[in-house]
């Protein structure tokens, strides 16, 4: 039996409910944490609404919302009745969205933590950032994976203009395709450019308006979250 | 020891949650209170000299050994609205997750196991600052740097004042913080002896006010 | 009993003055077998003359008359009240205590304590303390609460004389419970303090005052936080100053105003005892 002084030596990370552990204080696997970020008004939370409405039949979920600075997106989901009110926590980011994802988890990790304890125990936990820019990623310590979610209407250079969002999200989200007659974006073009960027990694357009329209992402996290369930315990 | 350990603690970018915080500064902001550098500089001495006298004289005492029960009480008793002491508290919690990663300790895990919502943020980072060598002068210095520090960066974002005026008013405080570290660590090191009385208790009537009309809005930049 | 607090709230350095007036003045309230309250002891000392008022009832009412200019600097004042197990005690005073400059220059100290017993219920509703300029007052309350016992406890500070300065203040406020504090706050304004008048303390404002309840029933149902006066949203215009009242961490509210003066003051503090149960 390890001491416990012994134990904080080797796993440091193991009181921070990091993502670092995959495990929870008790040794059984913990819930998959996906980030979902990218700029204002691309779909993110229209695109955490319809994954907990695709998903919630089948697993036990929660959401982190992380405003700018109101309760907005976690009082749309409240309204949209996606999930009970204890499913859905939101932190408060002081004006910078992107801190309280990358630079400093501690809230939302706080949050993950509060989720687990009230609700728990979760498959998986939704973390959505506040509307930022192309720079803005999550901690490998606070989400396992994440997806960048983009927009048509913000026009087709995005991918090509790259930034960490686009290039390395292990989920590209091409969100508003109907809208693209509208904006005269090229999909075809945005495909190639984001392929440019991101070689191997996957890339889903989206009309989340549409009958069933988040189906790529949410079968990208049902193939994710059986590899994490598949992880050792 | 090592007096580097310091700087990592009291760095504004050590993850303890501190960023979404304004000490008080957005609804003095929004009050006009607070309205250029100077206006800045005054808010932050007045700060300084209450609650943040009475975070360093915490944060010295638990640094120094003194029960964090004890304190965490002695807080609550110096904490007269509850918002603050749910900032305090979550903020403790916090400082809790980083410091048990950064600077492991049984002391730590003590007081997580006793407070798990969070004891209040000072006596934390004191036990941090003690766990990571550090003296309880140096404790009083962080907490009492970070008081001023987060108005401050608040400031900046709300105001889009001037970044360089706004360390300048960090800068012009340096007498005051020298002065309220020292009273912190001096009171604290009576505490062995007289008991958590002796820890300075200084109130401020506008943080009090304020900081419960701040948490009743239903829009706001900062959680506190 | 919990030995007095080493507070700050006290001069540097306090020499045994001679110049000033050295004075204790004394009240017990008992209850007797009918559960009407005796006064025992019922001893005025130096500026405190104690007059008792109503008479009808069962609770002690006693007024503190000033019976001369106190406490000027070099004073040692006190004052001791006990109300013991089951019995009532309500102490208001005739006039505002207005602390003034000494001939020496020496600071004055003004220590009220506060004993109340289970089932027993004080009552301390004085009138404000004046900081007058030059004046250096260093002034202690301390409350010692049994488990069950009640208190209703005013202060209001005033910062000068009208168009004068203010004086210096120190006063803590120390209120114990059933061994525990349940509430311990220094406040210190005028020369020589730094900070006070900053937006993070009083601003402008130069009446500061606090209304404590404490009462057993907090415990189950605890006090609802309140704003009052313009932290309320009120009309715009002339400041009618602000406060809130808020729960303690036990079974006590607080009501902490700031207000430009003394009269606008104490309408913030008789508002908020409306919706304490207090009164």
């Amino acid at each position: 039996m390890h001491l416990d002084h012994e134990l904080d030596e080797m796993f440091p990370e193991r009181h921070t409910h990091s993502a670092a552990v995959p495990k929870r204080p008790d040794g059984t696997r913990r819930a998959l944490r996906i980030g979902l970020g990218g700029p204002v008004g691309t779909g993110k939370t229209a695109t955490v609404a319809a994954l907990c409405r695709a998903l919630r039949d089948e697993l036990s979920i929660a959401v982190v919302t992380n405003d700018i600075y109101t309760r907005e997106d976690a009082e749309f989901l409240l309204r949209e009745a996606v999930l009970p009110a204890e499913r859905i926590q939101a932190v408060e980011t002081g004006a910078c969205p992107h801190t309280a994802i990358r630079d400093d988890i501690s809230a939302n990790l706080e949050a993950v933590e509060d989720l687990e304890e009230a609700v728990g125990p979760l498959d998986l936990i939704l973390v959505e950032s506040g509307g930022d820019n192309l720079t803005a990623t999550f901690s490998k310590g606070l989400v396992d994976f994440q997806i960048f979610v983009i927009d048509v209407a913000g026009g087709d250079d995005i991918p090509r203009k790259g930034g960490p969002g686009v290039t390395s999200a292990d989920l590209l989200v091409i969100n508003k395709t109907d809208l693209a007659p509208y904006v005269g974006v090229d999909l075809e073009g945005m495909a190639r450019d984001a392929k440019a960027q991101r070689g191997e990694l996957p890339v889903a357009f989206t009309a989340l308006k549409k009958e069933n329209g988040v189906k790529p992402v949410s079968d990208w996290v049902r193939t994710k979250l059986a590899d994490w369930t598949a992880g050792p315990a | 020891m090592s007096r580097a350990a310091l700087l990592v603690l009291a760095d504004g970018r050590f993850p303890a949650g501190g960023h979404a915080h304004s000490g008080g500064a957005e609804p003095a902001v929004t009050a006009g209170r607070i309205k250029d550098a100077a206006t800045l500089e005054r808010f932050c001495r007045g700060r300084l000299h209450t609650a943040g006298l009475v975070a360093a004289g915490l944060a010295a005492a638990a640094a120094a050994g003194a029960d964090p029960l004890l304190l965490d009480d002695a807080a609550d008793a110096r904490t007269p609205v509850p918002a603050l002491r749910q900032v305090a508290r979550r903020l403790g919690r916090q400082m809790m997750r980083a410091a048990r990663a950064t600077w492991p300790s049984d002391a730590l895990d003590a007081l997580a196991a006793a407070r798990p919502r969070g004891a209040h943020q000072p006596i934390v980072l004191g036990l941090a600052a003690r766990s990571a060598g550090l003296t309880p002068l140096d404790a009083a210095y962080a907490v009492a740097y970070e008081n001023i520090s987060g108005p401050a960066t608040a400031a900046v974002r709300l105001l889009s004042l001037d970044p360089f005026d706004a360390t300048a008013v960090l800068a012009h405080l340096a007498a005051d913080l020298d002065r309220v570290a020292a009273q912190g660590a001096e009171a604290a090191a009576r505490v062995a002896t007289e008991g958590v009385d002796a820890l300075p208790a200084a109130s401020a009537p506008l943080l009090d006010i304020t900081a419960e009309q701040h948490a009743a809005w239903p829009v706001r930049l900062f959680a506190s | 009993m919990t030995a007095a607090p080493t507070t700050l709230a006290r001069p540097p350095r306090t020499p045994a003055s001679t110049a000033g007036l050295h004075a204790t003045a004394r009240i017990t309230a008992r209850a007797d077998a009918h559960g009407i309250t005796r006064l025992p002891v019922l001893d005025g000392a130096g500026p405190f003359a104690l007059r008792r008022i109503g008479g009808h009832g069962p609770q002690a009412r006693i007024c503190v008359v000033g019976a001369m200019s106190a406490p000027l600097g070099g004073d040692r004042l006190a004052i001791d009240a006990t109300a013991e197990s089951g019995a009532a005690l309500h102490l208001t005073a005739a006039a505002a205590t207005v602390a003034l400059p000494g001939r020496t220059g020496e600071a004055a100290t003004y220590d009220v304590r506060l004993t109340v017993g289970d089932g027993a219920r004080l009552d301390w509703l004085p009138e404000p303390l004046i900081s007058a300029e030059g004046s250096d007052l260093w002034m202690t309350t301390t409350v010692e609460l049994a488990p069950t016992a009640r208190l209703v406890l005013r202060e209001e500070q005033v910062l000068g004389r009208t168009g004068e300065h203010t004086g210096t203040l120190h006063s803590r406020l120390t209120v114990r419970r059933a061994g525990r504090t349940l509430l311990d706050q220094e406040t210190a304004y005028g020369p020589g303090v730094p900070g006070w008048d900053t937006s993070a303390v009083l601003d402008a404002q130069r009446a500061v005052g606090q209304l404590l309840v404490v009462q057993p029933e907090f415990d189950e149902h605890p006090a609802a936080v309140q704003l009052l006066g313009d932290a309320a949203g009120g009309p715009t215009g002339e400041s009618a100053g602000q406060g809130v009242l808020a729960p303690l961490a036990g079974p006590a509210a607080l009501v902490t105003a700031v207000a430009p003066d003394a009269l606008r003051l104490r309408r913030l503090l008789d508002d908020a005892a409306r919706y304490t149960a207090a009164g």
